[in-house]
């Protein structure tokens, strides 16, 4: 029972919204909005069980002087810090969102730089991956070198500078090789995918409900 | 260890601080570069110049500070674009984290172009619940906006007044650094029909040729070259344009990277 | 003086032939509005400021402004709330010039209803029908008795190597979903080869850790590895700590599984969900540690990335089929058979129109024969009334 009242929600949710889609007729509409509503308003409150997971997480940490234990006191700094300014400024200016509050101040001094960091350190790995995985060593890796060269070139001004050709050359590679390749993986991907779907619907993959 | 057998193998760390540097000089010196204008990027911009007076065009932010530097030129460009043709942009997103980055664009471009909020823009801020959400606009957009990202109510602004469906909207535009243009495209173009366009980083844009080919999207804006090319088309030429000999002399020098390790790939091999 | 008098009356002319009807398709309370532009409509919001749209419920009666539409516009949908269905409206189309506005004549009467089916979707319904019969078709087969045949998947024949190479050295499992959410299909799929990993984990005794991006998920994965504790005999072991939630935040994320890995130094890494740009930051990461990684991931972009960094990488719809492979019983194999066979039909399909296609152009261009054009175009129509 504990497992069929689950499979009996999943059932009728996901019927009633492929029937949604083919009838517009009420009340078929209006009830796949409300669910979708239901679930804008689940997904919104999921976010209390992650921030009970993250301070359980490093309470644990500290208590148990795991290694980088210090650094817990950082983060659950850091997570009061941002709710206090976020509560400060709503109640200040009514929103948390105004240019001048203080929820402001750490997102554009803090938050941004650090995310900004992060994402430049991919330049640094993208160039040393490149250089260590494009080696000529077979037939189908020259191929695929010659090819990363042409639309590297391709992509930005100076590949134009060297050749007018360049530029031309890249776009096919990404319009018709690329595409060619791409659409086959996807295929098979979203063909997967709907029968994944129709898996879950009928209750043969259960593997969500352990 | 040889000459041969060090181009092979070359310190990661160095690596590093040739790209750092091949990034950082041609920004510190200012060098320019020709922008060619692709048609992907044409199409784009034309889809805009296309659109009646006072049409509503629904912008996506789904980026944050980590693909700022691709995105932002291209919100902002976008923007002047609409108010300069006398568009209605509604604004939203799916990723909270990055609404309040885009706030910073909005408000310096709508001072710029003398737009007024709740008139000629609405920022409605974020929704949890992604692809519900987009589904469920397209029945009401009050089912999940009754306020906008302050919390006054969207029927106070006279620009929401005719606004309900996607059916009263006549362009979709998603700035995105994920997965959302997909989403857009599968949820919400093929369902309810809307013409989109989507303004993406580089990475994420190949992605979408698929897409563009099939006729489903408009145009793509991918990466800083697109960004810089839908700056040189809106006229206003700006940090993705004085950006690309960067990314112009990073590529080259990568290329001289992987040209090395070949060569003393080759040279080691042939001596074993 | 002449020009002024063709201009004025260019703009004295109101919308031409004002339709409304029911709009199609849809769940009712709606009314759909055309018109031709009126001639004054030039694209120049000084002249030409759009339309306004009037509703009555009598044909002399009190018109009501119900909406207004841009200039350019040749279409209103009128879905506002108070619109009932089998009410008779009669609508006008007014077109708001420089110098006032010109009203178009009465429209109507018409009245809005539902429908019972959306036609534009006939396309889509005749495939789905066609997809959940040839699974259920397998399914019913598998049932009976065939023997089905699964290849191999070297990822996920992996999976007890790399749990057992780790517990030699003595080291933890990581797994991470990525960037995953629950209501993603690559999500369930990649709880199936979670509860696979829990399994050997619990058996070896090893260690298993899982941070997470979404709390959803995470809700999801604790219950699935608690789960295959319990089967293993090991309830003892689990530790829902060692599943903890990091953040939302994509670079976050990364940075936190990054730290992850350099304190724990994990022996193997699984990489299974979706993931964006920060997949090369984390397998280089877990290749700085040495540890074994086996990565799987249904975004197309990422493929290369792992394809480059990991031992072993399940591609696309691979992960699909990883529930089927690890639990084959006849009614994971039947459906996995259906998926194949409809994956042929589209092959077929798809040369079948290539053809068609082509010996189209070549017959109207050799022997003036356009007949197969016009096939080739019905059928790409067909697929395009979306």
């Amino acid at each position: 029972m504990k497992r069929d009242i689950p499979l009996i929600i999943t059932f009728l949710t996901g019927f009633l919204c492929v029937i949604a889609f083919f009838i517009p007729h009420p009340p078929f509409g209006d009830l796949q909005q409300r669910f979708l509503v239901w679930y804008a308003i689940v997904a919104g409150f999921t976010m209390i069980l992650g921030l009970d997971s993250l301070v359980k997480y490093n309470v644990k940490k500290i208590t148990q002087h795991k290694p980088g234990w210090q650094y817990s006191y950082v983060l659950l700094f850091g997570l009061a810090l941002v709710l206090v300014t976020g509560f400060q400024s709503w109640f200040k200016y009514n929103t948390p969102f105004e240019l001048r509050s203080s929820f402001m101040y750490s997102y554009i001094h803090i938050i941004v730089p650090l995310q900004a960091t992060m994402f430049a350190l991919l330049a640094f790995f993208i160039s040393s991956s490149a250089y260590r995985a494009f080696r000529a060593r077979t037939f189908e890796a020259t191929l695929l070198l010659i090819a990363a060269a042409i639309v590297m070139l391709g992509r930005v001004p100076i590949g134009e500078m060297i050749s007018d050709k360049i530029p031309l050359r890249s776009d096919w590679l990404l319009n018709v090789p690329q595409l060619a390749a791409k659409r086959g993986i996807q295929v098979g991907v979203y063909l997967g995918g709907v029968v994944m779907s129709l898996r879950i619907i009928l209750g043969i993959e259960r593997t969500y409900l352990t | 260890m040889g000459i041969f057998d060090r181009l092979a193998n070359l310190d990661r760390r160095l690596i590093f601080l040739v790209i750092g540097l091949a990034v950082a000089v041609p920004i510190i010196l200012k060098i320019k570069m020709p922008i060619r204008i692709s048609s992907e990027v044409r199409s784009a911009y034309e889809t805009i110049e296309n659109l009646p007076e006072g049409s509503v065009v629904l912008a996506s932010m789904d980026y944050d500070a980590t693909s700022a530097p691709e995105l932002t030129p291209m919100f902002r460009s976008f923007l002047r674009q609409c108010f300069r043709n006398k568009l209605k942009v509604v604004y939203t997103g799916h990723l909270a984290i990055g609404m309040p980055l885009a706030q910073f664009d909005l408000d310096a471009v709508t001072e710029e172009c003398g737009a007024v909020y709740g008139v000629d823009y609405i920022n409605l801020g974020y929704r949890p619940g992604f692809t519900a959400v987009m589904i469920g606009i397209g029945r009401e957009i009050r089912d999940f906006f009754a306020v906008d990202y302050k919390g006054v109510p969207v029927d106070s602004f006279p620009m929401m007044k005719d606004i309900h469906n996607y059916s009263d909207i006549a362009l979709i535009v998603d700035f995105a650094h994920g997965q959302t243009a997909e989403y857009w495209i599968q949820y919400v173009v093929s369902r309810f029909g809307v013409k989109m366009f989507a303004c993406v980083t580089g990475v994420m844009a190949p992605t979408l040729y698929t897409y563009l080919q099939s006729g489903q999207i408009t145009g793509i804006i991918g990466g800083l070259q697109g960004a810089a090319e839908y700056e040189v088309l809106v006229g206003q030429p700006e940090s993705a344009a004085f950006g690309m000999p960067a990314q112009s002399i990073a590529h080259l020098f990568i290329l001289a990277f992987i040209v090395f390790g070949n060569i003393g790939f080759f040279i080691t091999r042939r001596k074993k | 003086m002449f020009q002024s008098i063709f201009i004025l009356g260019l703009l004295a002319q109101p919308p031409a032939n004002v339709a409304a009807f029911d709009t199609p398709n849809d769940e009712g309370s709606s009314i759909t509005v055309t018109w031709e532009p009126s001639p004054a409509d030039s694209g120049n919001l000084f002249l030409f400021r759009g339309y306004e749209i009037y509703r009555s419920d009598t044909p002399t009666g009190e018109f009501k402004c119900v909406g207004f539409a841009a200039a350019g516009a040749t279409r209103f949908d009128d879905s506002n709330t108070d619109i009932q269905d089998g009410q008779e409206y009669f609508y006008v189309v007014r077109a708001l010039t420089s110098s006032g506005h010109e009203d178009s004549p009465v429209a109507g009467p018409v009245a809005s209803s539902a429908q019972w089916f959306n036609t534009q979707r006939v396309n889509v319904l005749a495939i789905t029908l066609l997809i959940s019969a040839l699974v259920i078709y397998y399914i019913r087969r598998a049932r009976a008795g065939d023997r089905l045949f699964v290849r191999k998947i070297a990822g996920l024949d992996a999976i007890e190597d790399a749990v057992g190479r780790s517990t030699e050295m003595g080291k933890p499992i990581l797994y991470s979903f990525g960037l995953s959410y629950l209501n993603e299909v690559w999500t369930l799929a990649s709880l199936s080869i979670l509860h696979r990993v829990a399994e050997k984990c619990a058996e070896y005794s090893t260690r298993l850790l899982v941070p997470h991006y979404d709390p959803l998920v995470m809700s999801a994965a604790q219950e699935t590895v608690k789960q295959a504790y319990a089967e293993a005999g090991r309830p003892d072991l689990y530790d829902e700590r060692d599943s903890p939630f990091l953040t939302a935040d994509q670079f976050g994320y990364a940075a936190g599984v990054d730290g992850m890995m350099m304190r724990e130094r994990p022996g193997a890494v699984f990489w299974q969900g979706y993931f964006y740009a920060e997949s090369l930051i984390l397998a280089e990461t877990g290749h700085s540690v040495g540890a074994i990684q086996i990565a799987g991931t249904t975004s197309v972009e990422q493929i290369p990335f792992f394809v480059v960094a990991c031992d072993y990488t399940l591609i696309g719809e691979e992960m699909y089929a990883a529930s089927c492979y690890l639990r084959p019983d006849p009614q994971m194999l039947g459906s996995l058979k259906g998926e194949d066979l409809t994956k042929a039909m589209i092959l077929v399909f798809l040369a079948g129109a290539a053809v068609l296609g082509t010996a189209g152009v070549l017959s109207s261009h050799f022997f003036d024969y356009n007949g197969l054009n016009v096939l080739f175009e019905n059928v790409v129509q067909w697929f395009n009334t979306f």
